[in-house]
């Protein structure tokens, strides 16, 4: 079990440094958001999820919608770790003509189960396929990673209430809860405070925990898993924008720029020092 | 349903019964409503078939959001609302959830201009055809009348991908037969003539065929054409109408900015270029009021056009 959770830190901090070589090499990224999701996402392609990438349009696979679609490379690096398609790609992220659009396209690129990047727009998506699986007596999960700012907008919303009160099943929603926007730290912006309490208060399921410890961050994602299939379920991670890398971490500045090359030196020097714990 | 040439059928009532007629045939058509439904007459099509009608709630943006998502698990969702609320509050969520995927999302906007039961400027989405037909992979649908709602309704549900119906609250004649056929992308042609060409799209195809009929009488030879489809338009309908009457007179339940006007000047400017005159909401919110009186004021009776045409030609 160990050792799993080990396996699993490791190929997160891997992609940590994949993250910030292909925004170094696009000279573009939204690196910040997409290092706070990392675990997460890995925990979900790695461990969770029942996929297969072999077959991206397996009609009875879990669905995953990256809801913060701008941090679209965490999602990227993980899809190619994971055989979506060839890593060689990465280095063709947000250029002209590329399957790696900004914000992810499931007209171009093998794995995306539905566009994003209006912020907002995860979770009403999801809702529709949980319920299209419903009519169609499917039991997979959809799991929706929303960002904690993108919470701001009202849909977000909306959407819970809907789920709440319709008691949606194999619903999952994730919160990468990094505590920055693009702007400023949420608690300068308007803040969501308290959080747990309000989505609790829409008749979801929440689970709380540190988005960054790979064993209980697993194991809350799996008790999701199965919980969700009474209703919805609301994982609440908590995370640091920028994480593993000092000099980003918890810093507004990083939600959507790439790393020079001094820096990208710097940030995979610390990262190749031993940060998985 | 059934219907006769002439009888007074509201365009949501054809619209509620197609949709209901439509749901045997077609068991993944599933509707959305964000609570207007006894208004918009999605209730018929919920009455016989609760499994597939979804009551959203006054959230439109969740609506076409739930409706993207259902469209994935082969789906048909229709989503209905009025059109003002539709096209902007959910606009973000139809160009991005359901037009850039290509979503096969159908999208009625119910109480489409100015006939809203009085409801006045927040209500009239006067605009809807120009922020629609912006939208790349969209296909939009103005029915003349009952029959054509039923038969434009049928060929959202083929087509695959985006669909805008844009339908009416009020009492429109029918002015097809029972065999009116359409072809999606082209126009119908229902009078010949050479002094001036009409165009018209939607309810006020009625009212320019009432009009062609006195201006006949008087001695003007029209040739009309009626555009159920606007998007894509009929470039060579508007083409040879502009060879052979030289003079466009445009009409919509619209503003003249960004709709079917917009549409045919975009066509002849770049083809056969020739004086094109647009009757329609002329840059201005709507106001409540009588239908009749209203349409009369702003210059869209029958009345109305045939003043317009007469003008038009100095007679």
């Amino acid at each position: 079990m160990l050792d799993h959770t080990k396996y699993l830190t490791e190929i997160a901090n891997n992609l940590r440094k994949v993250v910030l070589k292909s925004a170094n090499n696009a000279g573009t990224g939204h690196v910040g958001g997409s290092l706070s999701e990392i675990d997460i996402l890995t925990a979900l392609y790695f461990s969770v999820l029942n996929i297969d990438p072999s077959n991206p349009d397996w009609e009875n696979r879990d669905r995953f919608i990256l809801s913060k679609g701008h941090a679209s490379l965490g999602l990227y690096s993980v899809l190619a770790e994971r055989g979506y398609f060839s890593k060689e790609l990465l280095d063709t992220f947000d250029q002209t003509g590329t399957k790696l659009q900004g914000h992810p396209d499931m007209n171009k690129c093998p794995g995306i189960d539905f566009s994003t990047g209006s912020l907002g727009q995860g979770l009403s998506i999801g809702i529709g396929i949980s319920i299209g699986a419903e009519l169609r007596k499917k039991n997979f999960k959809t799991f929706v990673l929303i960002g904690d700012g993108e919470s701001q907008e009202g849909q977000v919303w909306e959407a819970l209430m809907y789920a709440g009160v319709r008691k949606v099943k194999n619903l999952v929603a994730i919160f990468d809860y990094n505590k920055v926007q693009l702007s400023s730290m949420i608690q300068d912006n308007i803040d969501l405070e308290p959080f747990a309490e309000k989505i609790s208060a829409f008749n979801w399921n929440v689970i709380e925990m540190n988005g960054h410890d790979m064993g209980p961050l697993e194991s809350s994602l799996k008790k999701a898993y199965h919980l969700s299939g009474g209703g919805p379920v609301a994982v609440i991670a908590h995370t640091i924008k920028g994480k593993g890398v000092s000099f980003m971490e918890n810093k507004f500045e990083w939600h959507g720029k790439a790393p020079d090359s001094r820096q990208l030196a710097e940030a995979l020097a610390e990262l190749e020092g031993g940060q998985a714990k | 349903m059934k219907m006769n040439l002439n009888d007074n059928i509201s365009q949501r009532l054809a619209f509620g019964n197609a949709l209901a007629d439509l749901g045997s045939e077609y068991r993944n058509l599933v509707v959305l409503d964000a609570d207007v439904g006894p208004s918009s007459q999605t209730k018929i099509f919920k009455d016989k078939f609760p499994d597939r009608f979804f009551q959203i709630g006054i959230a439109e943006q969740n609506m076409a959001g739930i409706a993207a998502g259902l469209s994935t698990m082969g789906y048909i969702p229709f989503i209905s609302t009025f059109a003002v609320f539709m096209v902007h509050r959910a606009g973000d969520q139809i160009r991005n959830a359901i037009a850039h995927p290509r979503a096969n999302v159908k999208i009625n906007g119910a109480y489409a201009g100015l006939p809203t039961g009085r409801a006045g400027a927040t209500h009239s989405a006067f605009e809807d055809i120009a922020i629609m037909r912006s939208l790349p992979n969209m296909t939009i649908f103005e029915p003349a009348d009952a029959r054509e709602v039923e038969l434009c309704t049928r060929y959202a549900l083929e087509i695959e991908g985006p669909v805008y119906l844009r339908t009416v609250r009020c009492d429109v004649p029918v002015i097809f037969p029972q065999d009116h056929k359409i072809i999606p992308g082209k126009a119908l042609i229902l009078t010949e003539g050479h002094d001036i060409a009409v165009i018209s799209t939607g309810m006020m195809t009625a009212r320019a065929l009432e009009a062609e009929k006195i201006l006949r009488s008087k001695g003007v030879s029209v040739k009309l054409v009626h555009m159920p489809t606007l998007k894509p338009i009929d470039k060579e309908a508007i083409q040879e109408a502009a060879e052979t009457a030289k003079t466009i007179l445009t009409i919509e339940n619209h503003s003249v900015i960004g709709g079917l006007g917009s549409a045919v000047c975009e066509v002849v400017a770049e083809t056969i270029p020739c004086k094109v005159y647009r009757l329609g909401y002329q840059d201005i919110f709507l106001e409540s009021g009588d239908d009749e009186e209203l349409f009369e004021a702003y210059g869209l009776s029958s009345h109305c056009i045939v003043k317009k045409v007469l003008e038009i030609l100095n007679k």
